[in-house]
C-alpha cells in the first residue's frame, strides 16, 4: 500500500511537468484557432481533432495493428541481425575495417528512395515495411553493440582465461553481459524510429496501416484526421520506447540495484 | 623463449622459478625482471615484498600463464590467480560470482554452489548470496574475490595485493581472517605486497625484491608462531625481522642475496 503510494508520488513528480506543458500548449492552440477563425482544412483545433478521433474509432484500430506489427517485427529483426553482425565485427578486426564504411554508407541512402524500390520488389504487403524498419533500426544497434563488445573489461577476459575458459565461455559469461547496456542503448534509439519507418514505408504503397490512413485523409482534405493519425503514431512511438526500457530493466537487474534499497531486500 | 608450465610437480614444490627474466620490447626496452629465483614448498605461505613497479605482479602473471618470460623457467602447480582489482562480475549475484572460477575450471554447477554455500559464512558473506556486487562494501568485495579464488579447484593461490585497496584497520582484520581461513582450508600461497607488516603477519618466507629490473635481493624465513596477533606485532622477534626487511628494501640489492 505504502509502496503503491510512493510509486504514484514518483510518477506524478516525473510526468507532471510534461503533461502540464502539453495541456498548456493545447489550450493555446485551441484559443488561437478560435480567435483567428482559420479554416479547419488548414489548421483544425484540438477539439475538432478529438471529434475526428471518435469518427474513425471503427477503422483506426485495424491500421494501428498493421503499423504496430510492422514496427515490432522490423525492430525484432534489426535487434537479431544487429547483435549478430556486432558479434562478427567485434570478433574480427579486418572484417570490421572492411564492413564499417559500407554500414555507414547504407545508412545514408535516403529511405524515400529505398522504400518505393522495396515495394516494387516485394509488393504491397508487410514485408517491404518490415524491411524498411529493419534498415533504419539495424545501424544504431550494430554500432552500439560492437562498441560495447570491444569495451569489455580486458582484465575480466584475462581472468576468465587464467581459469581455462573457452572462447564460447568468455563470450557468454563476460562479453555478452558487458555489451548488454550498449545493445539496449542502440535498441532504444531504433525503437524510437521504428514506427516512423513503418509509416514512411506505408506512404509509398500499402493496403493497410497508419501511413495509408494519412495519405487517404490528406487527399480528402481531412487535416483533422491527419492529426489523429499523428497523435496515434506519437503514442505508439512512446509505447515502443517504454517497452524497450522495460525490457532493459528486466534483462539487466543489476543496473538498478541501488546501494540502500537492495540491501534491505537482501535481508528479507 | 622461457617457459611457464602449469602442472603437478613431483618433488613437493608448488612453485619453482628459475632465473626468470622478462624484457618488454620497445624503445627503450623495459627490463621488468632479472634472473628471479623463487621456490615455494607445497603448503607454504610465501610473500613477495617490493616497491611498486618492481615486477612482482608480472611474476604472478607469468605463473598464471598470462605472460611468457623472456628467459628462464617458471613452473607451478595448478594455480588460481587473484589480480589486484577484485574483478567481480557486476551482472552476477554474490553466489554466481563465488562459483565463477570453479565453473570455468569445469566443476559441475551444483557441486560448485554447494561448496560456495558451505563457505559463505566463513567468508563473512552469509545472507548476501542474492546481493549484487555493487551492494557490497570494499572488504566484502575482496572476501568474495578470495572466495572465488578458493573455490577454483587449484592447489596454489597467487594473490596480488588482495588487501591493497582497503583501509589499514580493515586490512588488519582481513589478514587475521585469511590466517583463520587457511588454517581451515590449507593452500599454498604466493602473496604479492608492498606492506612490510602484511608480509610479516602472513608469510612463512618473504622474498624481498629490488626496484626495476626486479631481482630477489633477500629470502627471509619468518619463524614466528601462529596465529599472529597484536602481541606478535610488538614482539622483539617481529621488530627485528621488520628492521631486516626494511634494510633489505633500502639496500637496493647491490649486496646480492642475504639470509636464507
Amino acid at each position: 500500500m505504502i509502496r503503491a503510494l510512493s510509486i504514484l508520488r514518483r510518477a506524478t513528480r516525473n510526468y507532471a511537468p510534461a503533461v502540464s506543458l502539453l495541456l498548456v500548449l493545447l489550450g493555446v492552440w485551441e484559443s488561437a484557432v478560435r480567435i483567428s477563425d482559420v479554416a479547419p482544412y488548414l489548421v483544425p483545433a484540438p477539439s475538432r481533432v478529438a471529434r475526428a478521433f471518435l469518427e474513425v474509432r471503427g477503422t483506426l484500430p485495424g491500421h494501428l495493428r498493421t503499423t504496430a506489427a510492422e514496427a515490432a517485427l522490423g525492430l525484432a529483426l534489426s535487434a537479431v541481425l544487429g547483435a549478430g553482425c556486432a558479434a562478427l565485427l567485434a570478433w574480427s578486426t579486418p572484417l570490421r575495417r572492411a564492413a564499417y564504411p559500407l554500414l555507414v554508407i547504407s545508412q545514408n541512402i535516403p529511405l524515400v528512395v529505398v522504400a518505393p524500390l522495396l515495394v516494387v520488389w516485394f509488393g504491397f504487403g508487410m514485408l517491404p515495411k518490415v524491411l524498411v524498419v529493419t534498415l533504419m533500426g539495424f545501424f544504431p544497434i550494430v554500432v552500439a553493440t560492437t562498441d560495447g563488445l570491444l569495451r569489455a573489461d580486458h582484465d575480466l577476459v584475462e581472468l576468465a582465461h587464467s581459469y581455462g575458459a573457452k572462447r564460447s565461455q568468455v563470450l557468454r559469461s563476460v562479453l555478452i553481459p558487458s555489451a548488454l547496456p550498449a545493445f539496449f542503448a542502440g535498441l532504444q534509439i531504433s525503437a524510437a524510429y521504428a514506427v516512423l519507418g513503418a509509416v514512411i514505408a506505408e506512404w509509398v504503397g500499402a493496403s493497410s496501416g497508419l501511413g495509408l490512413f494519412i495519405t487517404r485523409s490528406q487527399t480528402a482534405f481531412r487535416v483533422d484526421r491527419v492529426f489523429v493519425a499523428v497523435t496515434v503514431i506519437a503514442a505508439l512511438s512512446i509505447a515502443s520506447f517504454a517497452a524497450v526500457h522495460l525490457a532493459a530493466r528486466l534483462a539487466m537487474p543489476w543496473q538498478h540495484a541501488g546501494q540502500g534499497g537492495a540491501q534491505e531486500e537482501v535481508g528479507r | 623463449m622461457g617457459h611457464a608450465r602449469v602442472g603437478t610437480m613431483p618433488d613437493g614444490r608448488a612453485i619453482d622459478v628459475r632465473s626468470v627474466s622478462l624484457t618488454y620490447a620497445g624503445r627503450p626496452p623495459v627490463h621488468a625482471l632479472d634472473g628471479v629465483e623463487i621456490e615455494v614448498a607445497r603448503g607454504e605461505f610465501a610473500a613477495l615484498l617490493g616497491p611498486s613497479g618492481c615486477g612482482k605482479s608480472t611474476l604472478l602473471r607469468i605463473l598464471a600463464d598470462l605472460v611468457r618470460p623472456t628467459s628462464g623457467e617458471a613452473r607451478a602447480d595448478s594455480v588460481a590467480y587473484m589480480p589486484q582489482r577484485d574483478l567481480l562480475l557486476p551482472w552476477r549475484r554474490v553466489l554466481g560470482n563465488a562459483v565463477f572460477a570453479a565453473e570455468l575450471a569445469g566443476t559441475p554447477p551444483d557441486e560448485a554452489k554447494r561448496r560456495a554455500r558451505a563457505l559463505l559464512s566463513r567468508f563473512g558473506l552469509e545472507g548476501f548470496e542474492q546481493a549484487w556486487p555493487a551492494q557490497l562494501s570494499g572488504g566484502m568485495r575482496q572476501r568474495l574475490a578470495l572466495l572465488r579464488t578458493f573455490l577454483a579447484p587449484r592447489e596454489t593461490l597467487l594473490l596480488d595485493e588482495p588487501f591493497g585497496a582497503l583501509d589499514a584497520i580493515t586490512r588488519r582484520q582481513m589478514q587475521r581472517w585469511l590466517q583463520d581461513v587457511l588454517a581451515l582450508e590449507p593452500r599454498t600461497v604466493l602473496l604479492v605486497t608492498h606492506d612490510v607488516e602484511e608480509a610479516l603477519n602472513l608469510a612463512d618466507t618473504i622474498y624481498v625484491m629490488s626496484p626495476r629490473p626486479g631481482r630477489v635481493v633477500a629470502r627471509i624465513p619468518v619463524a614466528l608462531g601462529r596465529p599472529r596477533d597484536a602481541a606478535t606485532v610488538t614482539s622483539p622477534e617481529f621488530v627485528a625481522l621488520k628492521a631486516r626487511l626494511l634494510a633489505a628494501l633500502d639496500d637496493d640489492g647491490t649486496s646480492g642475496l642475504a639470509g636464507s
